[in-house]
């Protein structure tokens, strides 16, 4: 199994309830195809996302970090967009603490019919992290 | 500690799952963890039978928890809490799994990868069942009234249906006058009554119920709350008109004086009107309205008329609801400059222009000034477009065409009908109009996408060919005197309202709901739902349809007056809390109060005002704070599982 995966970098996805979800649920129902060592898990509001979490990710063994966001479309309020900037920074600098590379976390907007735009995501962010990491 | 009991349901969903997912597999690689006590494979998860044979194995084994693993949660994780509930568990002990869209489906090209992310995504459940605790929900008080948005026949049958049910409605009609697009027609296919009748009979409906108020030249600016206690700020444009010096003689004589022409959008253009105006003389409310944007002030109304006061100021009224109901409507499709003549050739119009032709013109039907007799009908112009972004089927424009065709040809002498179509999708009992066509001698001529009928303007005629495939692909012209093209629905241009409410759009673009067949009317935002044609194309049948379901189910939610809301709040843990105040800034909600305990200062939340959004956990430095069901400890076990 793990052979059949060799090319698919292990990718933990962070994605809302309201906002997110949809589309990376109508991504499987278009049958867009991306990686399935994507794993995503569900939380109410991107900018609930702990830096901890996130570095816990990597030290167990996740190759990347995505972040679905819900951009300006949270159901919480405009202030998401800024405080999840804000939580990505945070991490950033704990990641070079840590000694590891901040391109390893990125994030998106993902909106709820952005179902291609989640999969081109996870296809180039695979891609980066395959050329950096397992290359 | 007790060591939990769980049961685990693998969904072969049909072959949706089981095709792509080796489900038996999954089954025997979570059966052996620790607190798993039960794990089967179930053909549907969600029939009758499994749901009973659940709460069976609940009840028999004392269970403590359940997971089940099939479709997206937004489709059934209502129906397993209830399982739980039935079988007297807490249903915040239950957990879901969602292998068909993120596995099976989204995998599909890799069976192999598609099982072995559907192996952890249920191990992740069941990390997070470890820590799924018994919670209570939270009850608050529910505001008993309804913003229905948009008066038109959805908007006003739903807030009739509201009103019967003695719930408070506040109708919001962005337009001076209600009725929609319905107001704009005057024959209605499959009826007798015509869109102005049903708008008036409608109206008065809404009039008898002293449980709706209207707000007419109104639109919502701010939207704040959630289910149950909705804060909405409304702007009221005036009308400038006072009602009780309205004197309709005076009136009359204030729009002839009126000296501003604009185009007129109720008759898409085809007309002017006044910047004093009433669409039609028996339009609701009953008094005209200055449209300030074009008016000059010269005041020759005032001169002949006492109820112009232009002294009326905006007002913005505070309202609140328990939910609201959005009927916001469509717009018609405006071809592009050149699209199949659109404004380069002099004989070409839209539908929505052609019926209001029809509507307002007698004896003879003209158009810039000279008579009409062969029209030749374009469809599914702006719909089904393989290479625009409307790749729908408009689905009510066959039908309006027909009918339209039809009237055109009982109303005026020697109509001929052409119908340049790519099949026609007149269905139900809306067949019987294209059988009256045919046999009135209307003639079809059909082409594929890929050949579509082309129109060539030759001096003052207008030609529109096709290689019709109805006759093995023959070249086929006709000179029309006037080319309709048939133009369908497209979501309204103006988001604004959408935007407010943060509602979700489907890949057409008008809004989405939950589920299609499951929660045809909910929105993923609680307490918002949808009806007519904003949510898709809809012919007025439909739309009242939806209109119904809509205010039934924003009913359901505040018919008890009191709402159950989640219990996945925020929490802080008093031990690490050493109040900085980060959190309290960090709420969009003011949930987070600052409190005395035990001699120290700490942070404590406002339960009933805490909406789970979990905005104060990452910038918390003690990690003092945690969202229930979304805390550290779920968090990072789930990722243990699923590395």
């Amino acid at each position: 199994m793990a052979e059949l995966n060799k090319k698919s970098a292990k990718i933990l996805v962070f994605s809302t309830e309201k906002i997110s979800d949809p589309a990376i649920d109508m991504a499987g129902l278009l049958k867009l195809h991306y990686p399935p060592t994507v794993y995503t898990i569900s939380i109410p509001c991107s900018s609930g996302i702990k830096p901890s979490w996130i570095l816990y990710a990597y030290e167990k063994g996740f190759d990347g970090v995505f972040i679905a966001a819900d951009g300006s479309d949270c159901v919480f309020g405009e202030s998401c967009t800024e405080k999840t900037g804000h939580l990505v920074g945070k991490t950033h600098n704990l990641m070079k603490e840590n000694g590891i590379e901040p391109a390893r976390l990125r994030m998106a907007a993902i909106c709820s019919v952005c179902s291609e735009s989640f999969v081109k995501q996870m296809r180039t962010f695979n891609e980066y992290l395959l050329k950096t990491l397992h290359a | 500690m007790k060591k939990k009991k769980i049961g685990v349901y693998i969904c072969h969903c049909g072959g949706n799952i089981s095709d792509y997912v080796d489900v038996e597999k999954v089954r025997q690689s979570v059966e052996g963890e620790d607190i798993v006590f039960i794990a089967k494979t179930t053909m549907f998860a969600c029939s009758d039978t499994n749901q009973r044979d659940m709460v069976d194995d609940i009840k028999a084994n004392n269970l403590d928890g359940v997971i089940v693993a099939s479709c997206s949660p937004k489709l059934h994780q209502l129906t397993f809490r209830n399982v739980s509930i039935r079988a007297d568990l807490n249903k915040y002990t239950y957990v879901h799994a969602n292998i068909r869209e993120q596995a099976s489906w989204a995998h599909s090209d890799n069976k192999m990868g598609a099982t072995e992310k559907a192996i952890h995504l249920v191990k992740a459940a069941i990390a997070k069942a470890r820590y799924a605790d018994a919670l209570e929900t939270n009850k608050i008080k529910a505001k008993k009234a309804v913003a229905v948005i948009g008066a038109g026949v959805a908007g006003m049958k739903a807030a009739i249906s509201l009103a019967e049910k003695n719930t408070e409605v506040i109708l919001i009609e962005k337009e001076p006058f209600v009725g929609g697009r319905v107001a704009q027609w005057d024959s209605l296919s499959t009826t007798t009554e015509t869109g102005k009748n049903m708008v008036k009979r409608l109206y008065s409906e809404l009039t008898k119920h002293d449980n709706i108020t209207i707000l007419t030249n109104s639109e919502v600016i701010e939207n704040k709350g959630s289910v149950g206690n909705i804060s909405l700020k409304v702007k009221r444009t005036p009308r400038f008109i006072k009602a009780s010096a309205c004197h309709p003689d005076d009136l009359k004589r204030a729009i002839e004086v009126c000296p501003v022409e604009v185009p007129d959008e109720f008759n898409f253009r085809l007309s002017n009107r006044k910047a004093i105006y009433k669409n039609y003389p028996s339009e609701y409310p009953q008094i005209p309205v200055i449209d300030v944007k074009n008016c000059t002030r010269c005041g020759e109304c005032e001169k002949v008329c006492k109820a112009v006061d232009f002294t009326e100021k905006e007002e913005i009224l505070d309202v609140e609801v328990g939910s609201v109901l959005m009927a916001t409507g469509f717009d018609s499709y405006t071809p592009e400059y050149g699209e199949f003549g659109y404004a380069t050739s002099d004989n070409v119009i839209t539908l929505p222009q052609f019926k209001r032709m029809i509507d307002t013109q007698f004896d003879k039907l003209t158009y810039n000034g000279k008579q009409i007799k062969n029209i030749a009908y374009i469809y599914c112009v702006g719909s089904r477009q393989t290479d625009g972004e409307n790749t729908y089927c408009s689905r009510n424009c066959c039908t309006s065409t027909i009918h339209a065709a039809v009237t055109a040809k009982q109303k005026f002498a020697d109509i001929n009908n052409y119908h340049f179509n790519r099949g026609l999708r007149t269905y139900g009992k809306q067949e019987i109009l294209y059988a009256d066509s045919l046999r009135s001698g209307d003639i079809y001529l059909q082409s594929y996408e890929d050949g579509l009928p082309t129109v060539i303007t030759e001096g003052k005629k207008t030609i529109v060919k096709i290689n019709d495939i109805l006759t093995n692909g023959r070249e086929i012209e006709v000179e029309a005197d006037l080319v309709v093209l048939v133009t369908g629905m497209v979501p309204r241009a103006d988001n604004t309202i959408g935007s407010l409410f943060k509602i979700p759009k489907g890949r057409d673009k008008f809004y989405n709901e939950v589920h299609m067949k499951l929660r045809p009317v909910e929105t993923v935002i609680d307490g918002i739902t949808i009806a007519g044609a904003c949510q898709g194309p809809k012919n007025i049948a439909e739309s009242v349809n939806s209109a119904l379901s809509a205010a039934t189910k924003s009913y359901s939610i505040l018919s008890k007056g009191e709402l159950e809301t989640d219990p996945l709040v925020a929490t802080i843990d008093p031990e690490k809390c050493t109040w900085c105040g980060a959190c309290e800034a960090a709420c969009p909600f003011d949930a987070i109060l600052k409190v005395e305990k035990d001699g120290k200062t700490i942070a404590e939340i406002n339960n009933t005002v805490c909406k789970g959004c979990g905005m104060c956990a990452p910038v918390c430095d003690p990690d003092a704070v945690n969202l229930i069901a979304c805390s550290s400890k779920e968090i990072m076990s789930m990722i243990d599982a699923l590395v």
